[in-house]
């Protein structure tokens, strides 16, 4: 059986993709907030190194964030038809 | 009553909420474009006149300011000119160094100011349209600098010293080191261009499909009781236009710094 009638028996309908998105984001929510969590805790302990932070800090969203966005893609690459 | 929403677009209908016609959601259908006219034997579609708009701004705009450039600048060189230094001593000098980097600015500088204006169109009113939706742009731009860094690695270190480059070789690191191999080939070859194009693509297509569902929507429920939350929806089209702005030029900006990380990667020294 497939993953929908699988779900469609016990009453779960809906679509899978979005389902997919909202687990997919789950670990990228938390990376970020890891990343500018702690970035402002160096900002605050070290203002004068606020370019050298913020640099890193938009580094490390950026590479986090692209799963997220792929979790949300990924529904329009499968369509359910 | 209600039309096909995959030809004709959400306000050229009478479709409203209450009148039993469902939402006319984006989807897929609204990436895909007819042709507009035929040029040479090619058929030119919006986002591809779209690229070629911003190949024209942006090399008009540098052309206009560089073209007789003054020690003491005008208005237009002066903006050029913190334009380009933002990018060679921002991006490129930072992560390459001075001595390597030069070569390489006016690619970064280039592709900053190319995506930049590419992602510009999707807030600017008759084009809408986030070129950068399209797959191929991304996939494209991310080849090129793909192809770069794989053929200087191999340039730089040979042909042996290439792949010790890429693979990550590491004696010191012990019993691991195949499994770090194994990764490391599979991270640099395969999974890091696919996420440079996916990561630039993914972000204007999320934005505009959000620009898509708020002003249909604004549309969609000016009927009765949905007058009030067609004002909500309006409002939340601003905010996401503003958010866009900032989106827009934040992905420009990684999409290059990211290009001189892979770069220093392929030109760094074996410790």
């Amino acid at each position: 059986m497939s993953a929908l009638e699988t779900l469609a028996a016990v009453n779960i309908t809906g679509n899978l993709g979005s389902i997919g998105y909202g687990l997919a984001a789950i670990g990228p929510g938390v990376g970020v907030g890891i990343i500018f969590g702690n970035g402002t805790q160096a900002l605050a302990r070290q203002p004068e190194a606020a370019g050298l932070i913020r640099s890193n800090q938009i580094l490390g969203f950026v590479l986090c964030e692209a799963l997220a966005l792929i979790g949300l893609v990924m529904p329009f690459v499968y369509p359910v038809d | 009553m209600s039309a096909d929403p995959t030809t004709v677009l959400a306000f050229e209908t009478d479709c409203h909420i209450f009148d039993g016609c469902g939402f006319p959601a984006p989807g897929l259908h609204s990436f895909v474009f007819e042709p507009m006219f035929t040029l040479g034997g090619i058929e030119i579609n919006k986002p591809m006149l779209l690229a070629v708009l911003s190949t024209v701004v942006v090399v008009g705009f540098f052309w206009a300011a560089f073209n007789k450039p003054k020690l003491v600048p005008g208005k237009l060189q002066m903006v050029a000119e913190a334009g380009y230094d933002f990018i060679r001593t921002g991006v490129v000098y930072e992560t390459l160094g001075k001595r390597e980097g030069k070569k390489y600015v006016p690619l970064m500088v280039s592709l900053f100011f190319f995506i930049w204006i590419m992602n510009l169109w999707a807030i600017i009113p008759f084009a809408q349209f986030p070129v950068v939706s399209v797959i191929g742009f991304p996939v494209a731009l991310a080849a090129i600098v793909y192809v770069l860094w794989v053929s200087l690695t191999f340039k730089r270190h040979g042909f042996v010293g290439g792949w010790k480059n890429i693979s990550g070789y590491d004696p010191s690191i012990g019993p691991a080191l195949p499994f770090v191999m194994v990764i490391e080939i599979m991270s640099n070859l395969l999974i890091r261009p696919f996420t440079h194009a996916v990561r630039l693509f993914a972000n204007m297509f999320a934005g505009h499909v959000l620009l898509l569902i708020f002003t249909i929507a604004s549309w969609y429920l000016l009927n009765g009781i949905g007058i009030a939350y067609a004002g909500v929806s309006f409002v939340m089209v601003i905010l996401m236009t503003a958010f866009e702005l900032f989106i827009q030029a934040l992905q420009a900006y990684v999409f290059v710094l990211l290009a001189c990380n892979y770069i220093q990667g392929a030109l760094a020294e074996h410790h």
